[in-house]
């Protein structure tokens, strides 16, 4: 009866596949997850069958559920067991499965090297697709380590699918291993010519990839690609050349100048609009690395932008978007040809596309010059108004900014119209960009003295106007222009018509609702802006206004004391006394304007951001030596001398300032104008106007055009920058005028001398004279301002590593890893192991004299080049190849690279290379085709490069079959399934069971993973969990929680679901086990209500769970252990009957150790703790015992480990 | 790494991951095919099949390239390396071979076969790089498997039956 039950339920379970699986889920839409619950717990019910079948359905349904976001990495062992299974059809879905969840981090995924090498050699060509997919995509750095050299084996498959698909993994195995690719790589540029379009293909891609990411080393493969670009009719193949040309060109301008015109052909020739395209883009890649050396393409551009447009102009959106696209390369380079398609590009902003509109800003952004700037901005402006969606908008801000502001504001030629295109941009309703404006005004204000006038009464303005736009919450943004408003007004009060309103509005209540920084700004500039009403009033001898004034502020200020922000109240408490002092002197009728104002003396002036890193050192000064006698050894460790001098001395400097007096102050004035007039890199074309002295001939000089200033003042937030556009136009037109007088009294003086020079003389840019006098005062640099400071690179590039050179030729360290019989015999005789080594070996030398002969024959080839590649000869050498160019260069250049002499010999060294290859490949074809008829089981493993000696090894393996079991094993017997969780409490609601992983990140910390599984039929909610303390573990708990406090579990659980939860303890001492105990507290909910429970646990932390499984090279293993400063300890467990191989797993898995190196029944492993202790073993397997002995920098610790050890040992 | 993401493609419903380069967590995978599902979405039918790379997919070197065909939306990720338009071919590429393999292929096939199209664009893409792009060779390949699995069905159903 059971058993019928059993059996039923077994058919059910079997009978629900992945269709089933996806129907359900549709027709329970409402309880998804609970379903889902459900049907992973009959997952796992059939993961325990034994039938390979019901788990490959298993695992099938769980990559479904994968992909709806559902954690599968516990069945990662099971996926492995289906991975395994010889059935192609099970064997697919273990490997799509794998392919969905393993990645670098999953622990058993060096369970499966072994597993895959098989399939990678199995004599079905679809086992070994399936493999290399399924590798592709969770290859690690031992996998890539493993299985580099089975995998340049398949490069030479018969089968093209195979061949393609080893060709293509190789680019993952080279990330992830870079000692690979120079050994690799003759048999990848081979590939290059593969009678099989698809492997071609492959090989194109994969160079091309590694290409981009270090162009210069693959230069000398040019020819090759040149060959294949003409001869090749695969756009893919194609597209994919043209794009690595864009690539090398940069580097090879030679290059360049070879690639136009068949690619200028293609261009004409072809169809597929993505390969017109890539050409296109590969032209202006090369006309950008010429375009200093070459005097005329013209021709070329033309054809391109001439091609772009018509892209631009299609209706296909996506052909819209790559032209303009491309339209941005060229406009870097080539401004004026894009200048010409403006219209155009104005058309594209109003497209309803934004990718579109976005690229056709960008082109915007190049185009301007000073004659069109201000239509381009107008245009902008009014797609501002119409834009939907503040993303754009703010996009648009930007760029109206970043147009104007480009190049040290090279294109605007009237600030006032700049300014008011600013006030403008304020009344944009919650925008992010407020402090951009800000910064824009601040700079204009600060570096166009010319404008100040001018800025601060539009600023005035904005600060009656504050109301508009600090009223409403959602401005926030924008409200960041009172800032600068603030400070201008301030700044620059002399120029202030109506301070006393101005200084009004900035003491209005309403100014406490705006942020601390703004209010603090405020604060600070009404008190220079009172300074100057003060000294007015004074010189006027208004004594009872300046009383007046002095009261308001008395009156108001108070309001800015109560403020929550502290720089706030600061600032307001401290001026409020000077304020007050102030008063009781004016009352005794004392003059204190004067002493007022002069808090505020002195000219600021705009510093470069990198001014200070830049300050040359002194000649004569030594930084590092010390000023005074050097502090005893004992103190000086953590003291930075350098830094807190530097820091003391800025502070002095300034500190000092104010106290300096006037007689002082203007002596030093002198001289650092003095300074400046002899500094080259300080450009001013005025003498500053100083704030004491208003009247010098700093405002005269501003020659304002004569607007009536009355209408934009009056009306705020009304368009004004348009009038400007009129204003421009009319002047400019005067300017015109006025020159074209002067032309005609030149003409009539010179005679017609110029005529043609100046009839063709259109207004250009250079004939627009800016509106104001406009001395945009450049941002001051220290004298003798260092060359500034390389981009560094980002060091954590992962294709650093590939930054290999290709062309030297092998040295025998290089040599893939080759997986060998480990035979006594070998490993003592390692001259066997390298004869290939000694073939390689002799190659330098003959490289050299082959060069010298080079460097001799070189005259003589100069004369013949022309001919010899016209023949059709091959290309020996890039220079050889690329001097076919025009001429008059190609002489010069040649001289002038000694560096093409390295590149010189190497495609023959590769050719030579190759042809060994060749030759070497033949034979193992031929071998293994004998193999293959003899149906030798040995023909799976592994073919070293070196024919002797795979020979040899055959017959060895012929001889002594039961000698072959390897690292790893060839025995098909599975491995048994093993969960590194362990039980850590258990009750009828809940069962916890939990995992300690060592954390790489902290040397203290590990994190304990555990999994909650409610085993009710309530709902269990507010799960807490904690843990008592010992002195030297303690759990990580939020800051601000006592030790006492729980830790909330971050989920709640339905019935019958499981979830996991990671806390992270610290620890101080790893070197001995610990036990902390514990409650797990939660509610459980069902229908007839609610109740506490507890459960408790005792969380054992053992010495395995601070070890981190870390892989370890023979050669350092061995270095480890001669090192000497390991204590040893060994153990010795009777009574095994597991394999060895599951017993290295086991210890693997259980204990994270890492196979070093195995020999027979003999084993050396190796693992690291999270504090860096080494631990090393060496297992020996005897009859029915094994033997473990240890090193470790801890003696405790190591114990700890081996007590560990042979407990697990003993269980088995 | 020819398509940085490789390929997620998607049903206006269920949406789901057709499988990349990077290793990423559930979590992260569902959030990146719930914002490219609303990118996506919204956009219009006339409009360009170009997205610039927000930052959930890897930077700005990388693009988003779909196409629309009635429920389905086919999104592409892909970096700098790609050509624009010859994506869009495969991703065409893709679909006719989807509908060779299913004969008429529909919204309801996919969903239910997700291993099927799976394996199809295992022929196609490898490891976020373009393998083949002639369907021709890519159903030639499926189909052999396809009867490899038939072949092994046949013996592993029939003791089954037996019980």
């Amino acid at each position: 009866m059971a058993l019928k039950m059993v059996k039923g339920s077994i058919d059910r379970m079997f009978d629900k596949n992945l269709q089933d699986l996806v129907r359900g889920i549709r027709n329970h839409k409402e309880d998804e997850a609970k379903y889902i619950s459900q049907c992973i717990d009959e997952i796992k019910q059939e993961l325990k069958q034994d039938n390979i079948a019901v788990k490959a359905n298993a695992v099938c349904k769980l990559t479904y559920l994968q992909m709806l976001g559902y954690d599968i990495s516990w069945a990662a062992f099971n996926i492995i067991e289906v991975m395994s299974a010889s059935k192609f059809t099970f064997k697919r879905i273990g490997y799509l499965a794998a392919s969905q969840c393993f990645h670098e981090g999953t622990d058993v995924i060096m369970l499966t090297t072994n597993q895959i090498r098989k399939d990678l050699s199995s004599p079905n060509q679809y086992d070994t697709g399936v493999a290399l997919t399924g590798l592709s995509c969770f290859v690690t750095p031992d996998l890539a380590r493993d299985l580099a050299n089975d995998i340049m084996t398949l490069m030479s498959h018969t089968k093209p699918y195979i061949r393609k698909k080893a060709v293509l993994i190789m680019y993952k195995v080279f990330l992830k291993y870079p000692e690979s690719l120079r050994p690799a790589f003759p048999r990848l540029k081979e590939k290059l010519e593969d009678p099989d379009p698809g492997v071609q293909s492959a090989a194109v891609n994969v160079i091309c990839e590694l290409a981009r990411r270090n162009p210069k080393n693959y230069l000398s493969l040019a020819p090759l690609f040149f060959k294949l670009m003409t001869s090749s009719t695969n756009n893919w193949v194609l597209i994919k050349i043209i794009k690595l040309f864009g690539a090398l060109t940069p580097l090879e301008p030679r290059l360049g100048k070879k690639l136009i015109e068949p690619l200028t052909n293609l261009i004409h020739s072809t169809s597929a609009m993505s390969l017109l395209y890539e050409c296109v883009n590969t032209v202006i890649a090369v006309l950008i690395s010429l375009s200093s050396g070459m005097p005329n393409h013209s021709a070329s551009i033309q054809l391109c932008v001439q091609k772009l447009r018509i892209l631009i102009e299609d209706s296909d959106q996506n052909l819209k978007y790559l032209g303009l696209l491309a339209m941005s390369k060229i406009l870097k380079t080539h401004p004026k040809s894009v200048q010409s398609h403006k219209d155009l590009i104005l058309q594209c902003l109003d497209d309803k596309d934004e990718s579109i509109r976005l690229r056709a800003l960008d082109l915007l952004y190049g185009m301007v010059s000073k004659k069109n700037l201000m239509e381009i901005v107008k245009k902008l402006m009014i797609h501002v108004d119409k834009a939907e969606g503040t993303t754009y908008r703010d996009e648009l801000l930007t760029k109206i900014i970043d147009i104007c502001s480009q190049s040290n504001y090279q294109y605007i030629t009237n600030f006032e119209w700049y300014i008011s295109i600013l006030v403008e941009l304020t009344r944009l309703e919650g925008t992010r960009h407020g402090h951009l404006i800000a910064a824009q005004m601040l700079d204009v204000a600060i570096r166009v003295k010319a404008i100040r006038k001018f800025a601060v009464s539009q600023m005035a303005m904005l600060l009656d106007n504050a109301h508009l736009i600090a009223s409403n919450t959602q401005r926030n943004g924008i409200c960041e222009v009172l800032y600068a408003a603030a400070w201008i007004c301030g700044e620059f009060s002399e120029h202030l018509e109506e301070s006393n309103q101005t200084l009004e509005a900035m003491l209005r209540p309403k100014v406490t609702t705006l942020p601390g920084h703004i209010q603090a700004v405020y604060v600070q500039n009404m008190v220079k802006l009172y300074a100057s009403i003060l000294q007015q009033k004074e010189q006027s001898g208004e004594k009872e206004a300046a009383q007046e004034i002095t009261q308001l502020m008395v009156d108001r200020l108070p309001q800015f004391v109560q403020s929550a922000d502290l720089e706030v109240q600061e600032r307001a408490s401290c001026i409020l006394q000077l304020i007050k002092y102030i008063q009781k002197l004016q009352i005794k009728e004392v003059p204190v304007a004067e002493e007022v104002i002069a808090l505020f003396a002195g000219e600021l002036n705009p510093v470069a951001p990198k001014a200070q890193k830049k300050v040359p050192v002194p000649e004569g000064l030594d930084l590092d030596a010390w000023i005074n006698a050097p502090p005893s050894d004992s103190e000086s460790e953590d003291e930075k001398p350098k830094t807190i001098f530097h820091d003391e001395e800025q502070r002095h400097s300034r500190h000092r300032q104010p106290e300096i007096d006037e007689e002082e102050l203007a002596r030093r004035r002198e001289v650092r104008k003095q300074e400046q007039a002899n500094n080259p890199f300080y450009i001013k074309s005025s003498p500053s106007p100083q704030k004491q002295y208003q009247d010098t001939p700093g405002v005269e000089h501003i020659p304002v055009v004569q607007i009536d200033l009355s209408v934009p003042l009056k009306v705020p937030g009304m368009p004004m920058s348009d009038q400007y556009v009129k204003l421009e136009e009319e002047r400019r037109h005067k300017q015109k005028l006025e020159k074209d007088k002067k032309k005609k009294k030149q003409k009539k003086e010179k005679k017609g001398k110029h005529r043609r020079h100046n009839s063709l003389h259109t207004e250009s840019d250079e004939d627009i004279a800016p509106a104001q006098h406009v001395d945009i005062i450049t941002e001051e640099m220290p004298e003798n301002a260092l060359p500034s400071d390389e981009d560094d690179k980002d060091p954590n590039d992962p294709y650093k590593a590939l930054d290999i050179d290709l062309d030297k030729p092998l040295a025998d360290s290089e040599k893939l890893p080759v997986q060998r019989h480990r035979n006594a015999e070998n490993l003592k005789s390692p001259d066997t192991e390298a004869p290939l080594v000694g073939k390689k070996s002799k190659k330098p030398k003959k490289k050299e004299k082959k060069h010298k002969e080079k460097e001799r024959e070189k005259e003589k080839k100069k004369e013949k080049e022309k001919k010899v590649t016209e023949e059709g000869k091959k290309g020996e050498d890039l220079d050889f190849w690329l001097s076919t160019a025009p001429p008059p260069s190609s002489i010069t250049q040649t001289q002038s690279e000694p560096e093409g002499s390295t590149v010189l010999a190497e495609p023959e060294e590769n050719e030579d290379a190759k042809k060994e290859e060749q030759e070497e490949d033949n034979d193992e074809g031929k071998k293994s085709s004998k193999h293959r008829k003899k149906k030798h089981k040995k023909e799976k493993e592994e073919k070293s490069k070196d024919k002797k000696k795979s020979k040899k090894k055959h017959h060895h393996s012929e001889e002594e079959p039961a000698e072959s079991v390897q690292n790893g094993t060839l025995d098909d017997e599975p491995l048994p399934p093993m969960s590194s969780y362990c039980l850590l409490a258990e009750n009828s609601y809940v069962k916890m069971t939990y995992d300690i992983q060592g954390n790489l990140q902290n040397d203290s910390q590990v994190t304990v993973s555990v999994i909650f599984e409610n085993k009710s039929a309530s709902f269990l909610k507010s799960m807490e969990l904690n843990v008592l303390d010992s002195l030297n573990a303690k759990m990580l708990r939020p800051e601000g929680s006592s030790v006492h406090d729980g830790i909330p579990v971050p989920f709640q659980l339905p019935p019958g679901i499981s979830n996991e939860a990671q806390f992270v303890f610290t620890l101080q001492s790893i070197v001995m086990a610990q036990k902390l105990k514990g409650t797990l507290s939660f509610i459980v909910k069902n229908d007839e209500g609610s109740t506490h429970e507890k459960l408790d646990f005792k969380l054992h932390f053992s010495c395995a769970s601070y070890l981190i499984t870390t892989p370890c090279y023979s050669d350092a293993f061995a270095k480890l252990l001669e090192s000497g400063d390991l204590h040893m300890s060994s153990i010795k467990v009777d009574g095994i009957s597991i394999s060895f191989q599951h017993l290295l797993a086991k210890i693997c898995f259980y204990h994270h150790f890492s196979v070093v190196e195995r020999v027979d029944s003999c084993a050396s492993m190796y693992s690291r703790s999270i504090q860096g202790h080494h631990v090393c073993l060496l297992v020996k397997k005897g009859e029915n015992s094994v033997s473990v002995d240890g090193k470790c920098n801890d003696s405790t610790l190591l114990s700890n480990l081996l007590d560990e050890m042979k407990e697990t040992l003993s269980k088995c | 790494m020819g398509l940085g993401g490789s390929c997620a493609g998607w049903l206006m419903q269920a949406p789901c991951w057709l499988g990349g380069d990077f290793s990423l967590s559930e979590d992260t995978q569902q959030q990146i095919i719930r914002e490219t599902f609303h990118l996506v979405s919204k956009r219009d039918e006339n409009v360009c099949n170009f997205l610039e790379g927000g930052l959930l997919i890897g930077g700005s070197d990388n693009k988003l390239i779909y196409r629309h065909y009635a429920t389905l939306y086919f999104v592409f990720c892909v970096d700098s390396s790609e050509s624009e338009l010859g994506i869009l071919d495969l991703i065409q590429v893709f679909v006719e071979t989807l509908d060779k393999c299913f004969e008429n292929v529909c919204e309801l096939d996919l969903i239910f076969h997700v291993d099927k199209v799976h394996n199809i664009l295992a022929e196609m893409v490898m490891g976020g790089m373009v393998l083949e792009t002639n369907m021709n060779e890519i159903v030639t390949q499926i189909d052999a498997q396809n009867k490899l699995e038939k072949s092994e069905t046949f013996i592993f159903q029939s003791p089954r039956q037996d019980r």
